[in-house]
């Protein structure tokens, strides 16, 4: 079988759930192989062997941890020449996304963004499924020339656990100075919200321009079902939230198992970010805001009475 | 100093955006406009124009005929020239072959910035700023929610996934920009006026030395397998809260789901 190569996106040496999600589906292409760049753990090792790694290929970057994502990609471009994989996966996100984009570049290869499915299809490029046009639209495309790489959404499959060799190989690469160009002078790390992440969660509570700034019922309401806590685009141009938690087009895609909007009238930049979920619920004053046409359920009334009284009732049900 | 800001002529969001029997996006039967997301480039662009002495905004685009209207926008807003990349062969151009055309018409425009948008509002995939990065040999700084010019040194604030980051590079470079970067000017009267007169240049493929055979629907590097329109959804119930009764049914409604 071939090699699938999938790079490992990790927060200061933690494997991210989406990272787990890329080996379940390289497993169905063929045998995957871990790209670990920085410091590799026993924890890591362990996580990304849990869920499939043949192989896992380290990269040592003290040499250009301070750099924007060009060395990353040149990472990628030795081991593509090194390995010649069937295809690459990379999660889909800024950084992912422009590595992939070089990767294209350097190495002659078609590239496919933003997959939610991706199907063998024999022993050729693998089928991709995307979601267009706000959600409106599903495509589904291959790469012809090169090889297949591929950034997939994250929650576009669910980990499977499989035992993986996990043998390790470390690999030299040396990055040229042309891609130590754009220089990280300064990062601060996000503050955790202590609640699950945005784009990983079942259960989306997002609030809009209803909310009024106020952002207490729909945080309490959250925590109450376990779920994360969204906003809209006009919320965040209000300052009201941090941007990092922007839901539509211009910020985060979600698609989790319920997605409560709370005073979101539901414009179709909004929409295309998470018209894919699976159940919708909204709760509205105005009765005629478009989100009202994609619910499953929706309550025509005023947030700040309805989500504090539910809130309550859930409590009251979850004991 | 010379600005190059990339923009896009695409299918307006708000109407019927759909594909043609190719599996091309319909760009013809289709209202369509400067993406949005790229005014905040030529923004940015502006505003170093206006803190700076001698500073000239080029704006670039690849498109059909009716792509001119993104960079009269563009000039209307207060750019200075327009070039046009058009020619028939590009049609059903990807990423790849579209970011190749855009820097061949870079390098031939001489630049100190190259400005785009973070995405266009149709494709949506956000590579080409890296990609133009990636062929041109500058620094990218991406996805810049501000954006600061010291001299030679260009800055940005990049928000990235688990932190924020300040990112730096010496021009020539490679600029992205989010809709954090700051609100888009809006044409002006004068701005509408100046623009008729202002220079716009169309060129071919040969006046960039690409051969028709490197772009184009037909040597794509992915194709279209199948396109579908989802199937809308079906809208459920809406009930109106009265005295509390808006909680207690969306509680029942999500316990009914197994969500409680």
């Amino acid at each position: 079988m071939s090699e699938i190569l999938v790079l490992v996106d990790h927060v200061d040496g933690a494997v991210t759930k989406p990272t787990t999600e890329l080996l379940t589906i390289a497993r169905r292409l063929g045998d995957p192989s871990a790209v670990f760049i920085g410091d590799l753990e026993d924890t890591a090792v362990e996580a990304l062997k849990r869920f499939g790694a043949e192989k896992i290929y380290v990269v040592d970057d003290s040499d250009f941890r301070d750099f924007l994502v060009a060395p990353k990609a040149e990472v990628m471009a030795h081991l593509v020449e090194k390995a010649s994989p069937a295809a690459v996966l990379i999660s889909s996100g800024g950084e992912g996304k422009e590595i992939a984009g070089r990767l294209a570049i350097k190495t002659a290869s078609g590239l496919i963004t933003d997959a939610v499915e991706v199907q063998r299809y024999d022993d050729e490029a693998p089928v991709c499924t995307q979601s267009v046009f706000a959600g409106n639209y599903t495509v589904q495309a291959r790469v012809t020339q090169g090889t297949p790489i591929i950034t997939v959404k994250p929650n576009s499959a669910t980990p499977e656990q499989v035992d993986g060799a996990g043998t390790q190989e470390q690999v030299e690469v040396t990055i040229s100075e042309g891609a130590k160009t754009a220089r990280i002078i300064a990062s601060e790390p996000r503050k955790s919200s202590g609640r699950p992440d945005l784009t990983e969660a079942a259960i989306v509570v997002a609030g809009g321009r209803g909310t009024g700034g106020n952002f207490e019922p729909v945080e309490d309401f959250a925590d109450a079902l376990g779920a994360a806590v969204g906003a809209s685009r006009a919320v965040v141009d209000s300052g009201w939230y941090p941007h990092s938690f922007q839901i539509g087009q211009t910020g985060k895609t979600v698609s989790p198992q319920l997605y409560v909007a709370a005073g979101i009238s539901g414009a179709i930049q909004h929409r295309a970010g998470m018209q894919t979920s699976k159940t919708i619920v909204a709760i509205n004053k105005d009765e005629e805001a478009p989100l009202f046409e994609l619910v499953d359920f929706g309550v025509v009334g005023d947030l700040h009475k309805v989500l504090p009284a539910a809130t309550e009732e859930v409590k009251k049900r979850k004991g | 100093m010379n600005i190059v800001v990339c923009v896009k002529y695409v299918p307006d969001a708000t109407a019927d955006r759909h594909f043609e029997s190719d599996d091309t996006v319909d760009r013809q039967g289709v209202d369509g406009l400067l993406s949005e997301l790229d005014e905040y480039a030529v923004e940015q662009a502006l505003q170093i124009k206006d803190q700076g002495d001698d500073v000239e905004v080029t704006v670039l685009t690849v498109g059909p005929e009716d792509a001119t209207d993104a960079i009269r926008k563009s000039l209307q807003m207060g750019a200075d020239k327009g070039v046009h990349v058009l020619d028939e062969s590009i049609a059903g151009s990807d990423s790849i072959a579209t970011s190749l055309v855009l820097a061949e018409a870079i390098k031939k425009l001489e630049y100190d910035l190259v400005a785009c948008g973070m995405a266009s509002t149709d494709g949506s995939m956000g590579v080409v700023p890296a990609m133009l990065a990636e062929r041109l040999g500058v620094p990218g700084l991406t996805l810049g929610s501000e954006v600061e010019l010291d001299g030679d040194t260009v800055r940005i604030r990049r928000d990235g996934d688990t932190a924020t980051q300040t990112v730096e590079g010496t021009l020539p470079v490679v600029l992205s920009v989010t809709d954090q970067s700051g609100e888009a000017r809006y044409p002006s009267f004068k701005g509408i006026m100046a623009a008729k007169k202002k220079p716009l240049e169309t060129w071919s493929l040969s006046d960039l030395g690409v051969s028709a055979a490197q772009v184009g629907l037909s040597t794509a590097w992915s194709q279209v397998g199948a396109t579908e329109a989802r199937p809308p959804r079906t809208q459920g119930e809406v009930v109106t809260d009265e005295e509390g009764s808006g909680a207690a049914r969306l509680t029942e409604f999500l316990a009914s789901r197994k969500f409680i």
